[in-house]
């Protein structure tokens, strides 16, 4: 098959556009803009104008001469605030603290990159697995209400149809009023097919007649959008196994079954929970990060990535469909924390 | 809801209290806890910071350290505080006396603005007031046909149009005054705070004089929620605030930093997707909650609302009596089970350990079943379980679809509280249900 976003990480570092594009984009756009890193572009705006600017926060922190206790709050608070969690803070600052000992560091300065190699060093971002396969794929699109499951199937469905797949789409939110409707509507704009039932229909037998239809005209890529549901529920997750279970069973060898995790990047600690109760619910396979416009800074997945191993497949910013993009932890790092680029901000 | 915290509050006291006199070494050890705490439940560390400030500075003054149970005293300078945090008073909306009031709903993408529309206006339709929604998110594929649907489902009116957002809010207000409509509601677009183009539409939004402009927050929501609720806040001018998702075990930072932080009120909190599971939020029940007390007033209030009290009331002295049978035993169920999940009624009970309602597991189905099996049962059967042989127990469990197993253990169960409450008679029951034994527990003063 494809290769996903092929040219997106390399081109990387010479990226200069102002992405003053917020416009959301609904006319689908059969020759996208160069694929370029808007994702990250609109994350490291955003961060630029979100009242806690972290960069400017660890700038100021890292400009002191001295290594003392009071930096160490600073950083710490300043990793607290981008959501990284308690735990994974403490355990980051212990690994700077370790460095500064046995490197015998003095210079507060030099502490900016090594806080951003913790960074990236903790997420996984290995999504060459899930976005490159060889054969054919199902992708089962999960995750708690309000992540922007919809949108993120769209926007992959885009993604593939246009890299030349044959893509199908499979309404599997048969709970929330008008998800249906709405699935649809991408469906049309993206010229993708859609196959749903009635609304409160068994969402399983969705799946099941998804991969029919999926059989019968061969398509490469067949994706499930599901209901939102908290992980609170246990009836719901059960919904869900349920749902994974008569996919494997359909699928029969046919496709590669991929479960797909949306997160929301706004979301705090409970991000983690979800992360596990999903993963054990159904074997998440890969994490897309939703709605990483640099004011929510998604350091969540620094602890999802720290205590389980999952690897972040996207990130995405807003309803503008070209804006998904594979994950890379190096960029997620550099943009957050700024990584040593001093004199840039 | 408030779990975590609840739970690590909890143990942090407890080591308080084993100290029969309280050292500023004490208390710092036990503020070093509470910051970590309320860090790990998401609440902004700007407000965690002057939240344990304030806490050590009352707990340090004469009347705490000087009092005989010092222990004591700093959990009920924390529940104060606690409470003061989400804004010390429950602040349900009020109507405006020359109706129609108008609600203007925003908030970000997936917050859950849409559902909360729907949810406020199934509350003051259920109180016999016009409602109508505007249907002004013109953003997001097929929201208008949600609200649509959730209208007809819910039973509200819904005003659309394919004009841009604040013409179509105009004009849903033109209609709703002229129609007589008591209350409106605005559903607005999912947006960022820092997006210009968007946030400027709602100021001109703003421009149509709602008198509340509720912003809705998911109660997931990390050290975010503060700087966006601010960023509304100056943008718009928010009213009050609905946090949303309260059913996700979420850990509360939200709700306990965006009061502090705006000085605006939280006015009701959601949980679920049906048309009443909105409540009025109380600071001073959620504080108490978080510190482990229970908060048996919502569970009192949350029967009353949902029970139908002569039928309870005729239920009691049944229960009472020997003719207590299957069938009222099913009634019994019925009531229960319209007070919600058994899981969050028993969240709401004082003393229960936090996060214990969860690990209980309790199997809402369960209820269902036995419902399922006394239906299945002839009224003679009901009446008199004594005469149930093999014969009909298999025709029971095949009718209700479940086994001889549990029907069994129905029956068991049955007979074992019935008898339970022959032996305790009506003086010793009334006693017990009126006296504190039963709703006592967590920090008693």
């Amino acid at each position: 098959m494809r290769k996903w976003f092929g040219k997106s990480s390399d081109e990387s570092s010479t990226e200069e556009q102002a992405p003053q594009d917020e416009v959301v984009s609904i006319e689908p756009d059969p020759e996208p803009q160069e694929e370029t890193r808007s994702v990250w572009d609109k994350f490291r705006t955003g961060l630029s104008k979100s009242r806690d600017n972290l960069r400017e926060q660890l700038t100021e922190t890292f400009r002191r001469s001295e290594i003392d206790e009071d930096l160490w709050e600073e950083v710490e608070e300043a990793l607290i605030g981008a959501d990284v969690g308690v735990e994974s803070t403490m355990d980051i600052t212990a690994h700077l603290r370790k460095a500064v000992k046995t490197e015998g560091i003095k210079d507060a300065s030099d502490l900016w990159d090594l806080l951003g190699q913790e960074v990236s060093r903790r997420i996984s971002g290995s999504a060459t697995e899930i976005l490159n396969q060889e054969g054919k794929v199902f992708y089962l699109v999960v995750g708690v209400n309000g992540t922007g499951k919809t949108t993120s199937v769209a926007k992959i469905a885009r993604k593939l149809s246009l890299s030349g797949n044959k893509v199908l789409l499979a309404a599997g939110d048969t709970y929330r009023a008008a998800a249906i409707e709405q699935l649809k509507i991408w469906g049309e704009r993206l010229g993708v097919d859609v196959i749903a039932h009635q609304r409160d229909a068994n969402p399983s037998a969705v799946l099941f007649d998804a991969i029919a239809a999926a059989k019968a005209r061969e398509v490469d890529t067949l994706i499930a959008d599901t209901s939102g549901r908290l992980h609170t529920y246990e009836n719901l997750m059960g919904e869900l196994e349920k749902m994974r279970r008569v996919a494997e069973r359909e699928l029969d060898g046919y496709a590669d079954l991929k479960v797909l995790l949306v997160i929301d990047a706004t979301t705090g600690q409970n991000g983690l929970i979800q992360a596990k109760q999903f993963a054990a619910a159904v074997e998440v396979d890969a994490i897309i990060l939703t709605k990483l416009d640099g004011t929510a800074k998604g350091g969540i997945v620094i602890s999802i990535c720290d205590q389980m191993d999952i690897p972040i497949a996207f990130t995405g910013v807003g309803e503008g469909m070209d804006d998904l993009e594979p994950f890379d932890p190096a960029l997620f790092a550099e943009a957050l924390i700024g990584v040593g680029n001093h004199d840039d901000f | 809801m408030f779990e975590i915290l609840s739970d690590r509050l909890q143990q942090t006291f407890k080591r308080l209290k084993g100290h029969g006199k309280v050292t500023e070494a004490h208390l710092d050890e036990a503020m070093k806890e509470l910051r970590l705490a309320l860090l790990e439940a998401d609440v902004n560390f700007k407000v965690v910071k002057q939240f344990t400030s304030k806490v050590k500075e009352r707990a340090l003054g004469a009347e705490v350290m000087k009092s005989l149970t010092p222990a004591q005293q700093i959990i009920k300078v924390v529940r104060e505080e606690l409470e003061a945090l989400m804004g010390g008073q429950a602040a349900p909306l009020s109507l405006s006396p020359s109706p129609p009031t108008v609600m203007m709903v925003v908030g970000l993408q997936g917050a859950g603005k849409t559902t909360t529309c729907a949810k406020l206006a199934a509350h003051y339709k259920k109180q016999g007031k016009r409602t109508s929604v505007i249907a002004a998110d013109m953003q997001r594929p097929a929201a208008v046909e949600q609200l649509k649907q959730l209208g007809s489902d819910w039973d509200f009116e819904v005003y659309s149009g394919s004009e841009d957002p604040v013409t179509i809010a105009k004009n849903g207000l033109e209609h709703a005054k002229s129609h007589g409509h008591a209350v409106v509601i605005i559903d607005t677009a999912g947006r960022l705070h820092i997006d210009d183009e968007l946030m400027s539409e709602l100021e001109n939004m703003r421009a149509l004089k709602p008198h509340h402009v509720l912003l809705v927050v998911d109660a997931m929501t990390g050290q975010e929620s503060v700087n966006l609720a601010v960023a509304f806040d100056e943008r718009v001018g928010l009213d009050g605030v609905i946090l949303t998702k309260m059913d996700g075990d979420a850990r509360g930072g939200a709700a306990l930093s965006i009061a502090q932080v705006t000085g605006k009120p939280i006015r009701y909190v959601s949980a679920g997707e049906k048309p009443d599971s909105l409540d009025i939020f109380h600071p001073d029940r959620m504080a108490q909650r978080i510190l482990g007390m229970g908060d048996v007033l919502s569970l009192i209030e949350r029967a009353e609302d949902t029970l139908e009290k002569d039928k309870m009331e005729e239920q009691a002295k049944k229960m009472l009596s020997a003719d207590f049978d299957l069938s009222d035993f099913l009634i019994q169920m019925e009531q229960v089970k319209k007070l919600g999940p058994l899981s969050s009624i028993l969240e709401m009970l004082p003393g229960m350990p936090a996060g214990a309602a969860k690990n209980m597991k309790v199997d809402d189905n369960a209820v269902a079943r036995m419902e399922a099996i006394v239906l299945s049962m002839t009224p003679g059967e009901r009446r008199e379980p004594g005469i149930l042989n093999g014969s009909r127990k298999a025709r029971i469990a095949a009718g209700s679809g479940t086994t001889i197993h549990d029907l069994n253990q129905l029956i068991k169960n049955f007979n074992q509280s019935k008898k339970m409450m022959k032996q305790m008679g009506g003086k010793q029951m009334k006693k017990m249900l009126g006296g504190k034994g039963l709703f006592n527990g967590g920090f008693g003063e």
